[in-house]
């Protein structure tokens, strides 16, 4: 067993949030440990003027002199997990200013995170699994080529995508709706094989993500199971072609979302979810189906439309449903209900994620709904910035993978 | 002998004066020292749960942080148990330090709103306030009436 990475803690007191049991849990279950940064009680004295920040809370105070001791390396972390309650105005703002403070001064992952009562160590495992990645596996991540011949899966919340890679290209994909875990990876492996004309056994290497990566991990012996946050990030960068310098990854999932701030093809912040499903893929589906489209046909559509001409905001996926219904029995033309649709989802990531993270050019669009083309469109009009969609976007974990795993036939 | 709530309700020399006058202190540490030797529970370093916030409920809604509710969920009880209460403002870290200010503003609020004695005292800045300071607590805690709560 490897050393166990260590996590710094900065947070304002999950101890008495009911979290710190699922915090540790999680962090367990990665082969990770938390650490509370160490520091002198007379650096609390004047943090908020040396930070800049006068807060009320002793214990934001403490955060800020802790992402201090973190910086000035007194304490000796691998990571940081900076975290605070969940709806808390003053502690929102302590918590953007220190993760943006030990990113920017500091070479150490971090992210944040905030939390209710409920929230659960699985819902925390995959922002914490990228954490312990960057940290412990930079030399995997810093991969740009494809050797040999892997394949890669991506079990995601609605599509379970397949591709097989040989010598740095594809040359077989495979697409299906996520029904049963198991069954549709195996389905989507056997499209890609067929068109790559392979067999399961030709394959040296395999590599999972998504939700199902575990589970579809451990039914294929693959190599490598990993999260989402880093695969994705691979996979953008290396198709886009821009695998060193800066660039910002957005995936639109079909359950969350992911805005990644990505350097040299290594995730620095990025932030992981979304209210609701109302700022996902999902309400694009719902939407499509609502207008009597195939989803592949929504993009063109709304790309004739004009969003402004309706009232529609998706921060609840039940109220974003409820507009469109009114929209459409107001008489609303089903080309700019579409547009109005891209341009929700677009503007609910913006409100909600790309505030936490810095927008660098290139931004890349991935994930099955870069396809349709009102939402780059969408974010385009909105960011007043050029948005790539790669090649192959929709496919972006399953390339990441292949191209990951390719690291360990090496090593064999 | 009263029970006195105090503020820091984490103050080791606040808690140790109201012990020293014959009284009962309301302090953080014994709700800690209970919540951790509770067997069965194991959500170290507070055993702190899920359930606890929800507790807090009592005192705030569920619109106001888990951080709050769970600091309530502990704090909120000794207020109902308090037959007196010392507020000790604007004190240094080492006094006795609260971590959340939303928290301390409806701890303040909520023992201001019992029929009690209350003494509200700013904490002092030099030595001779620090005599003063020792003894108003002192002849707050002398005219608490003996044994009458306990009754």
């Amino acid at each position: 067993m490897k050393d166990k990475v260590k996590i710094a803690l900065v947070s304002c007191g999950s101890e008495f949030a009911g979290v710190q049991k699922e915090l540790e849990s999680a962090a367990e279950s990665l082969n990770a440990k938390l650490v509370y940064p160490e520091m002198d009680i007379s650096a609390l004295d004047n943090i908020d003027k040396e930070f800049g920040l006068e807060v009320a809370s002793p214990d934001l105070k403490l955060m800020m002199a802790r992402a201090k001791a973190v910086v000035e390396g007194i304490a000796n972390v691998d990571g940081v997990f900076v975290a605070t309650c969940f709806r808390c105005a003053e502690a929102a703002i302590v918590r953007n200013e220190v993760r943006r403070y030990i990113f920017e001064n500091s070479g150490l992952p971090v992210i944040s995170y905030s939390f209710t009562e409920r929230t659960a160590a699985a819902t925390l495992l995959t922002r914490m699994e990228a954490l312990t990645t960057i940290a412990r596996r930079k030399h995997l991540l810093a991969r740009e080529k494809q050797t040999g011949l892997t394949a890669g899966l991506d079990s995601g919340s609605t599509t379970t995508k397949a591709v097989i890679m040989r010598d740095n290209e594809i040359i077989g994909e495979g697409w299906v709706p996520t029904i049963k875990v198991i069954e549709s990876a195996e389905k989507a492996l056997q499209q890609a094989l067929d068109q790559a004309g392979l067999k399961r056994e030709d394959i040296q290497a395999i590599g999972t993500t998504g939700y199902g990566r575990f589970l579809i991990g451990d039914h294929f012996n693959a190599q490598l199971a990993q999260e989402e946050i880093t695969v994705n990030s691979k996979g953008a960068v290396y198709l886009a072609g821009k695998q060193k310098g800066s660039a910002t990854v957005i995936d639109i999932g079909g359950m969350d979302n992911k805005a990644i701030s990505v350097q040299d093809g290594i995730p620095g912040m990025f932030t992981m979810g979304g209210i609701c499903a109302g700022a996902s893929g999902r309400f694009l589906e719902m939407t499509a189906k609502r207008l009597g489209v195939d989803i592949t046909e929504l993009g063109d559509l709304a790309v004739k439309g004009i969003d402004k001409n309706v009232e529609m905001n998706s921060y609840c996926i039940v109220f974003g449903i409820q507009s469109l219904v009114n929209s459409l029995a107001k008489g609303a033309a089903p080309e700019d209900v579409a547009a109005a649709a891209c341009h929700s989802v677009v503007e609910q990531i913006f409100e909600q994620q790309l505030q936490e993270i810095e927008v660098k050019e290139p931004l890349i669009l991935v994930g099955g709904s870069s396809l349709i083309a009102g939402v780059p469109k969408a974010l385009e009009s909105l960011l007043k910035v050029k948005v790539l969609v790669p090649p192959h976007s929709q496919l972006i974990g399953a390339v990441g993978a292949a191209l990951l795993v390719s690291g360990y036939i090496d090593q064999e | 002998m009263a029970k006195v709530f105090i503020y820091p309700t984490n103050s080791l020399i606040l808690s140790d004066l109201v012990e020293r006058f014959g009284h009962t202190p309301l302090a953080m540490m014994e709700k800690i020292h209970e919540k951790i030797s509770t067997v069965g529970v194991d959500s170290p370093p507070m055993n702190i749960t899920p359930e606890d916030p929800k507790r807090g409920l009592k005192y705030a809604a569920v619109e106001v942080p888990a951080g709050v509710r769970g600091r309530m969920s502990l704090i909120g009880p000794m207020i109902e148990n308090a037959e007196a209460a010392i507020i000790v403002l604007e004190s240094i870290a080492a006094f006795g330090c609260m971590g959340c200010a939303r928290t301390n503003e409806l701890t303040k609020f909520l023992i201001r709103q019992r029929d009690i004695p209350i003494l509200e005292l700013i904490y002092p800045r030099t030595e001779e306030e620090g005599h003063d300071f020792v003894y108003r607590i002192a002849e707050f805690l002398k005219s608490l009436p003996e044994g009458e709560v306990e009754a």
